[in-house]
């Protein structure tokens, strides 16, 4: 076959060879790290960059190519593969991509050897270098850290294209001919990745098992496991952060801790830049026979209220990656099935919300003071919105959702207690009293600058302002009132107006009759009139129960 | 060298892609005629893409970066005994900000900012046109000939890249979120094409020796040799037509000989 081939040649062929295999094992490894590759162009060659090429040289992957190639070069019907997987952090995996690097019989006789076949080699290996970014396994590996991990494994072999699903594409970057045969270099990948958004993937059979089937010829009867594509120096996981832990105290004043009918929730969304270890916890706090779990996650943030009738087996998917997180967790993971009356723990929530807690639940500790009044044992509820964080993807949710429930002891007319699940920010700033709207400093608020934090100055109002607007039954009342991202559009109507407008619709006749004024006496005697009266009307009634049926 | 403006630089006018030969989905192949010389021909790709005005400068770099990136070898040393020795290229990533997309650049400061100058001044002229935002950018590599005086060294292309890009107005924020995937998923498809070119080995200039090494590469920058190189590109306005470049290359054509 080679009778062409001077000897000379054929050694620098098998040593572009193997140098090429080894390289293209590096250019897919380091693609697939998460990170973002840069290496420096020098313009006097340094002998050592082979292909005149500045890829690096990982030394444990080197070392895991170099094993499973065992010193054979990839020929007809061995061909090395390195094959890309995902692993979540509950063990289960799948393959995302197999790169192949295959030599055919066909030969190309009239190509120099040191020189053509070498600038092609490189070509090819700048051709993956762009191929690599381009999969969709690219950007998935980007992202990994918390819920999931890129692995890597290199095999020597027949090429093993069924652990990636049905319908996988085949993109090739490109083949180099040489003297002893044609190399191509191409990849297979999944594309059906839609088993991430759903719990319904197949579990895949432990990778130890595949390996022993994938080999026929296998010279060594050791399994090549898998590696992960993780080269970080070391991630600390399980920090602690002693910084939240102020934060966590001042949130924990904001709990109530009076009966289990009010309860206080501080709902945040992690905010982050670069991943920090994933926290993940869940807060349950009973109220009123509710009983509400929400997790804090760093890269997500849901709200499952589990007696509202949403299952918490909804929450499985951000579960299933939050949960078996670093083991060196410090932090109490309470699953979402353990409905019940566990007093809420104070939890840890994300770093990045930490910044955020601080800054909302200071001014809550002046409104929480102030509110200590035997009277009223209502409790605050605050959101604190961050800027989402800039990955952009699907999943990140922003919910606030405020419940504002008044204590069995307060002293209010009950018409004013029915603004149970209430969706609105802020509710609870609402003026309680509607006859007072006109004095009522939140509804004709001063001209203030919307810039600030929304809590800001708002809140000062410990003592002093309490009955500055002469409604004793505020326990608080807010002077200046800065809704959340409200401006002044070109509506004369900004978001604070417009809640406080639509937040105090008169009351319901029906309701505002004064209870404690009618005797049951003067009930019962009025009730043989009325039932006179609604015997007349019994035809009315019955053609209206036809209507409805 | 990069001349956004012209099409050509010296005596022989420049044979343009024809227009309007889209065949299939945005990318064609086709050779130009030889009208240069009888040899040679000039191999032509053309890419289509569209894209949110934002996304233009970004899918243009990643474009030209990914073929520059194939098109550029290490500095040449050469050697006493005509031999030579290359240098090394380096690579990067590179995010873009408004396109869910990653690209790898030849890690050289002084092409990447050649290249920023040319996009962004097709840029500035396709938001200048005031028309419907539809302009191409061409990537050519040339050889030089050097003629005997008084004629001015030809310059030979050898390979031709054109990128159209139609700029589209997205009303509202959902939308351009599916256009950043969209047009990350169609760069995507793009690199494949460039690649698949790329590594057809079709004609490439002869690695020269070094009294000729300046009429194959461009040796100015100081970490990376790409081929010789220039940058153009054409607005096209509302008639299908690109009405100011015409009228200058005409001008150049009666000036030039």
């Amino acid at each position: 076959m080679d009778t062409d081939l001077s000897s000379q040649d054929r050694k620098d062929l098998d040593k572009f060879i193997k140098f090429f295999a080894l390289k293209t094992v590096q250019v897919i490894v380091q693609a697939r790290l998460g990170e973002k590759i840069c290496t420096r162009s020098s313009s006097s060659p340094t002998g050592s960059d082979w292909f005149n090429l500045a890829i690096k040289d990982i030394p444990e992957v080197t070392h895991e190519a170099k094993k499973a190639l065992a010193g054979q070069l990839p020929a007809v019907g061995r061909s090395m593969c390195v094959e890309i997987s995902l692993k979540t952090s509950e063990g289960d995996s799948m393959e995302l991509e197999i790169w192949c690097l295959e030599m055919n019989e066909k030969c190309d006789k009239e190509i120099k050897v040191s020189y053509t076949v070498y600038n092609r080699l490189s070509l090819l290996l700048k051709s993956l270098l762009a191929i690599t970014r381009v999969t969709p396994a690219y950007r998935l590996s980007r992202k990994q850290g918390h819920e999931y991990v890129i692995l890597y494994r290199i095999y020597f072999g027949e090429v093993q294209l069924s652990g990636l699903g049905e319908g996988f594409q085949t993109v090739r970057v490109g083949t180099v001919g040489t003297p002893v045969g044609t190399i191509t270099l191409s990849c297979a990948y999944r594309i059906n990745l839609a088993f991430m958004s759903t719990r319904q993937f197949e579990r895949t059979p432990p990778i130890m098992g595949i390996i022993i089937d994938h080999f026929v010829d296998r010279p060594y009867p050791s399994s090549s496991p898998m590696h992960p594509c993780n080269y970080r120096a070391g991630e600390d996981n399980g920090a602690v952060y002693p910084s939240v832990e102020d934060s966590q105290e001042v949130c924990t004043t904001s709990f109530s801790t009076s009966p289990p009918s009010q309860c206080v929730f501080t709902v945040t969304k992690a905010h982050f830049q670069t991943p920090p270890p994933v926290v993940t916890d869940t807060l349950k706090v009973p109220v009123m026979g509710l009983a509400f779990s929400h997790q804090l996650s760093s890269s997500r943030l849901s709200y499952q209220p589990a007696a509202l009738g949403v299952g918490s087996a909804d929450m499985g998917y951000p579960l299933l990656f939050a949960g078996g997180l670093n083991a060196a967790h410090p932090h109490q993971l309470i699953g979402p099935g353990k409905d019940g009356g566990v007093p809420p723990v104070p939890s840890q929530p994300a770093h990045g919300t930490q910044a955020d807690q601080e800054r909302m639940c200071t001014p809550l500790d002046g409104v929480h003071y102030s509110a200590a009044t035997p009277s009223s044992s209502e409790d605050t509820e605050t959101v604190s919105n961050s800027s989402e964080g800039k990955c952009g993807s699907p999943h990140d949710l922003l919910e606030t959702i405020f419940i504002r429930k008044v204590g069995a002891f307060v002293n209010k007319p009950i018409n004013q207690v029915t603004m149970a699940n209430l969706d609105i920010p802020f509710a609870m700033f609402a003026p309680k009293n509607v006859e007072l709207e006109d004095n009522d400093p939140m509804v004709n608020p001063p001209d203030s600058p919307e810039t600030e934090s929304p809590l800001q100055g708002s809140l000062h109002s410990e003592g002093s302002s309490g009955s500055s607007t002469g409604n004793t039954h505020d326990d608080f009342v807010m002077i200046d009132f800065k809704p959340a991202f409200s401006k002044d559009d070109i509506l004369p109507m900004d978001l604070g107006t417009f809640y406080r407008e639509f937040q105090n619709p008169p009351q319901l006749s029906s309701l505002s009759i004064d209870i404690g004024a009618q005797s049951m006496a003067e009930d019962l005697d009025s009730l043989p009139e009325k039932l006179a009266v609604h015997e007349k009307n019994v035809k009315e009634f019955d053609a209206f129960v036809e209507t409805l049926q | 060298m990069v001349c956004p403006d012209l099409p050509y630089v010296g005596g022989l006018p420049h044979v343009p892609p024809p227009r309007g030969q889209m065949v299939g989905p945005g990318r064609t192949h086709h050779r130009a005629p030889p009208a240069v010389t009888p040899a040679m021909n000039c191999r032509a790709e053309v890419l289509e893409v569209s894209v949110e005005g934002r996304q233009v400068e970004e899918a243009m770099l990643a474009v030209l970066h990914t073929i520059l990136l194939h098109r550029s070898t290490g500095k040449f040393h050469y050697k006493k005994e005509g031999t030579y020795s290359i240098g090394t290229v380096g690579t990067q990533d590179v995010d873009c900000d408004f396109i869910d997309f990653a690209y790898v650049r030849v890690s050289s400061e002084e092409l990447d900012r050649a290249l920023h100058k040319a996009v962004g001044e097709f840029k500035d002229a396709l938001r200048n046109s005031g028309s419907d935002g539809m302009g191409q950018i061409s990537l050519e590599f040339y050889q030089k000939k050097k003629s005997r005086w008084p004629f001015s060294d030809e310059c030979i292309p050898w390979e031709l890249w054109t990128i159209k890009v139609n700029v589209v107005n997205l009303a509202n924020e959902q939308e351009r979120q599916i256009c950043r995937e969209k047009v990350g998923e169609k760069l995507c498809e793009k690199i494949i094409n460039i690649v698949e070119v790329m590594n057809r080995h079709e004609y490439l200039p002869k690695m020269p020796t070094q009294s000729e090494v300046d009429n194959v590469f461009d040796t100015s920058l100081k970490d990376v040799q790409p081929y010789l190189y220039k940058i153009s590109y054409q607005i096209t306005d509302s008639l299908g037509t690109s009405v100011t470049t015409t009228m200058r290359r005409l001008i150049k054509d009666t000036l030039a000989l």
